[in-house]
């Protein structure tokens, strides 16, 4: 047993880091706002803060489907290829089937759907590990969509292997998707915001929610309760594939072509904001908010570092360092956390 | 290479005293001796103080029920678990076990209960045998086929055994469960271990196979080998230890000799201290069958039971691990299917597919595993308590915090649970008010029936009572209760009906003010020397001495086997 004196200082060092886990990563985000503010005139403007927003939308929408995921206690990596099948499958309705873009989105949602279904498949009813299943799946993915287009780019108004050309092209309506705004706020980010709020009132306000969490923190405790295990595992999955499709629907109309690589970055950025959100503010889960607010470090990070001109090559590297610092916040601090929580309650 | 009388620890001084120790082989040098053996995890002290000394040519028996400390004590003997504290000397010398491979370097040998865990499928049986060899960095790095053929041929032959090396070279994955019990003892053997730990070492073995081990171990005793067997199985300890010592609560409760007093041991480790005792002071007799189960098979070779559960009474259901209680509790609440039999609740026909259904129908469990199975880590009470009734405490899904908080106020005052708040994390509970708001969170369900499995491992009295208070409760409002366990005291405490269970069938139904303390522990034995008890068909084999006792109660069971219904009315007024 410590004496009461060693005690009283190691709680004020736990409170120290209790601290820096719970306000570290704001106050990093907010210290790279503020440098870039300061330094950069063009960085102020509303033009790029929507900017910012709009271009990071996708991340973030993916990223909202990786948390979703985590929640009951799983991973999606299939979030990235799912995105960029949105894209192709999105471009071949329209250009090669010649369909609305209404349509478009609709096969594209069904789609998204249906390789979560895959993924649930998998990983609940076949046990396949996790990891392993949306490893698997991501691959059968990247390979479907390469079947589909024949390995190409698909653009309007394109010539196909006959000679003729391609019946149908990016219609305007489904362009607006990334080009059109509601007064000076962009659609993009509408749907984001949208999607951001949902996802928070899911998690933290209704039951479904709290069932998708309990899943996650013991599952045979959430069984044993009453809570249908396999198919809040299964849902999770669903929803975490309709979102990377609604996240390849930007993509696509940002593109406005069926770009094969579209979406091959997107992953990595995905699971970054979504881990950022479980360590911000020491929440220890994954949550709506602080999955945006990744999402948002990562868009000033990226915009701000190309407008110092810093070379794009270095921007991983960055992007890199913020994502350990927040492993460490949310993995290696913040066990002393709970030591700390421990210690308030026996002072109070 | 050192002189035993002369410890070489001054902690070793003052060993061997208290207890009710009897030394038969006094004066025999020690092999391995144990001084103030300690084991805490967190603020919980798992094993306290512990002094005991194993002397060679000498097979002791470890006894004690569920988290009596003895896996504890066998993992620090073992090196397992290097945080110990306390001393444990081999030869007279003191050392420190720091792993597994340093302990068998040392002479510990231990052979786990798992007997898969203890082959590594893919490798061949030589290789298993020899697998110590490949962890080793004396050994030379390169594998050889040869080598390994001969060294696993000399190991084997200590046990008799002339495997071909057709079966040699086989994968140990395709031998029979008693073979590869037989290569991981072998394995154990290699290189002469001066103590032997075996921990359930039967458990998966049939009558046959059991009596070719029992014959090695009372070999390997003649060559002067210190036994340690961890066993549940009375039958078998009466036929090979020379020694039981019983482990409650972390500590020695009693260490003797042949010939055993079977009643003595089970109070030693059934029973809690006198002192504690707190008899159940009202009997009731409750009237309406809640719940009634018709033949059902518990385990896989077990007679169907049947059991009538009414309202307004505590039914306390006695068993010792391995005797069907858990499975009963996850029958009724809808975890596993019976084989065969029927379930009926309140007259009609029950059939949970799974626990929502049972909840849904009125039937609530407390599991067994309080943190595995019971607490959302990090939660708050409120949360923690809420859990089942997430649908009740929500508009069109939403949660309305106000009935959860309210729910979980009632829960933490009806048990005067001890916390900040209903906002705490349940982390920062002790384990009693843990368990008072799990206990709390199912009774609040206002169920039909609530099954309590082994309710008071690691709660402390108060809780205990204010737990039991809360059933007594229950029951007087007519619901149906049952509290499941191992603890002769705890069932005496809170039961109004006591049925004593061994090896899936029902060997004592009285009510508590029919009976006492003596009684039911004699049920267990009763019930031990018919059957062999928990500890499968092959005990009488052994026990040839238990052989008249055997027919005699099982010819009382006879009846029972039968699909008709117990009924506490079947049993004499006392």
């Amino acid at each position: 047993m410590s004496s009461p004196s060693t005690l009283i200082s190691a709680r004020r060092g736990e409170r120290v880091s209790a601290f820096v886990v719970k306000w570290g990563f704001i106050a990093v985000t907010v210290a790279l706002i503020l440098y870039f503010v300061i330094t950069l005139p063009n960085f102020r403007t509303v033009d790029n803060v929507f900017g910012m927003l709009k271009f990071v939308a996708p991340t973030a929408i993916a990223g909202l489907g990786v948390a979703l995921a985590m929640t009951v206690g799983g991973i999606d990596l299939s979030v990235g290829a799912s995105a960029g099948f949105a894209v192709s499958v999105a471009a071949w309705t329209m250009v090669i089937g010649n369909q609305v873009g209404g349509v478009a989105v609709i096969v594209v949602l069904i789609g998204g759907l249906a390789i979560g279904g895959l993924n649930a498949l998998l990983v609940v009813v076949a046990r396949v590990p996790d990891l392993l299943a949306t490893l698997t799946t991501m691959f059968v993915i990247v390979g479907l969509k390469l079947l589909i287009v024949d390995g190409k780019s698909i653009s309007s108004n394109m010539s196909l292997a006959d000679g003729t050309t391609a019946p149908g092209k990016f219609t305007a309506d489904f362009l607006a998707l990334d080009r059109g705004s509601v007064g000076p706020i962009p659609i993009p980010v509408i749907i984001l915001a949208a999607l951001t709020l949902l996802m928070w009132v899911l998690l933290e306000r209704t039951r479904w929610g709290r069932a998708l969490f309990a899943v996650g923190a013991n599952v045979e405790a959430a069984r044993l309760a009453g809570i249908r295990v396999q198919l809040y595992r299964t849902l999770a999955y669903m929803g975490c594939g309709l979102l990377a499709s609604i996240a390849g629907l930007l993509l696509a109309a940002r593109i406005g072509q069926g770009d094969v690589s579209a979406g091959n970055s997107l992953l990595l950025d995905a699971m970054a904001v979504a881990l950022v959100g479980v360590s911000v503010l020491g929440i220890g889960r994954p949550n709506a908010w602080g999955t945006l607010l990744g999402a948002v470090l990562i868009a000033v990070m990226t915009t701000g570092f190309t407008m110092a001109g810093l070379p794009y090559y270095a921007q991983d590297f960055g992007k890199g360092i913020v994502l350990l610092v927040a492993m460490l916040f949310s993995f290696t601090l913040s066990r002393k956390r709970t030591v700390l929580t421990a210690g308030s309650t026996s002072a109070s | 290479m050192s002189i035993p009388e002369v410890t070489t620890s001054p902690a070793t001084g003052d060993s061997e005293g208290g207890g009710r120790q009897v030394a038969s082989l006094a004066g025999v040098p020690e092999v391995v001796s144990l001084t103030g053996l300690s084991v805490a995890f967190g603020s919980n002290l798992v094993l306290r103080d512990v002094t005991l000394a194993f002397r060679p040519g000498e097979i002791t028996a470890l006894l004690g029920a569920n988290g009596a400390g003895k896996s504890t004590m066998i993992k620090a003997l073992s090196g397992a678990n290097p945080r110990y504290q306390g001393t444990i000397a081999i030869d007279g010398t003191t050392v420190h076990l720091s792993s597994p491979v340093q302990a068998k370097a040392r002479g510990i040998s231990t052979v786990h209960q798992k007997v898969a865990d203890g082959i590594v499928p893919g490798l061949s049986v030589a290789e298993n045998v020899t697998l110590d060899d490949l962890a080793s960095a004396a050994r030379h790095p390169l594998r050889s086929r040869r080598a390994a053929l001969t060294n696993a041929r000399a190991a084997l032959a200590t046990l008799g055994i002339d495997w071909p090396d057709s079966v040699l070279v086989r994968d140990a994955a395709d031998l029979s469960i008693s073979d590869a019990q037989l290569l991981i003892l072998a394995r154990a053997l290699r290189g002469t271990p001066r103590l032997l730990i075996l921990d359930e070492p039967t458990s998966a073995l049939t009558a046959s196979e059991a009596d070719r081990l029992f014959g090695v171990l009372r070999a390997l005793r003649t060559n002067g080998l210190s036994i340690v067997y961890v066993s549940h199985r009375f039958g078998e300890i009466e036929a090979l230890a020379d020694r039981v010592v019983v482990l409650r609560d972390g500590v020695v409760k009693s260490d003797t000799v042949r010939p055993f007093e079977w009643h003595e041991i089970l109070h030693d480790m059934l029973g809690r201290a006198t002192n504690l005792e707190h008899p159940h002071a009202i009997t009731q007799r409750g009237s309406e069958v809640v719940a009634r189960v018709t033949g059902a098979t518990l385990l896989p070779e077990s007679a169907p039971l049947s059991l009538a559960v009414r309202g307004g009474e505590v039914l306390g259901i006695l068993g010792l691990i391995g005797a069907g209680k858990s499975e009963l509790a996850e029958l009724l609440a809808g975890l596993r299917k019976a084989p065969a039999g029927t379930l009926e609740l309140a007259g009609a026909p029950y059939a949970p597919k799974r626990p929502s259904d049972a909840l849904r129908a009125g039937v609530v469990l407390v599991p067994e595993d309080r943190q595995r199975q019971s607490v959302l880590p990090g939660w708050s009470l409120i949360q923690n308590i809420s859990l089942p009734y997430l649908r009740e405490t929500s508009v069109f899904g939403m949660l309305v915090r106000s009935r959860e908080t309210e729910r979980a106020e009632t829960v933490i005052a009806s048990l005067d649970v001890v916390t900040k708040g209903a906002e705490a994390s349940i982390d920062d509970l002790s384990g009693g008010n843990q368990q008072k708001v799990v206990v709390g969170r199912w009774l609040s369900a206002g169920p039909k029936l609530a099954i309590l499995d082994e309710p008071f491992r690691g709660v402390d009295i108060a809780a205990r009572r204010e737990i039991g208070a809360r059933l007594g409760t229950l029951a007087t409002s007519g619901a149906a209760a049952i509290v499941l366990s191992s603890d002769v005291d705890e069932i005496l405490e809170v039961a109004d009906r006591i049925i004593v269970l061994v090896a899936g069938e029902i060997v004592l139904d009285v009510y508590s003010d029919q009976t006492n303390r003596e009684a039911l522990v004699a049920a267990f034995l009763a019930a031990r020397s018919g059957s062999g008890a928990d500890s499968g068909s092959h005990i009488g084999a052994d026990a040839s001495s238990d052989g008249d006792a055997a027919t005699a109660t099982d010819s009382e069971r006879g009846p029972r086997g039968t699909d008709a219904p117990v009924f506490p009315t079947d049993f004499p007024e006392a």
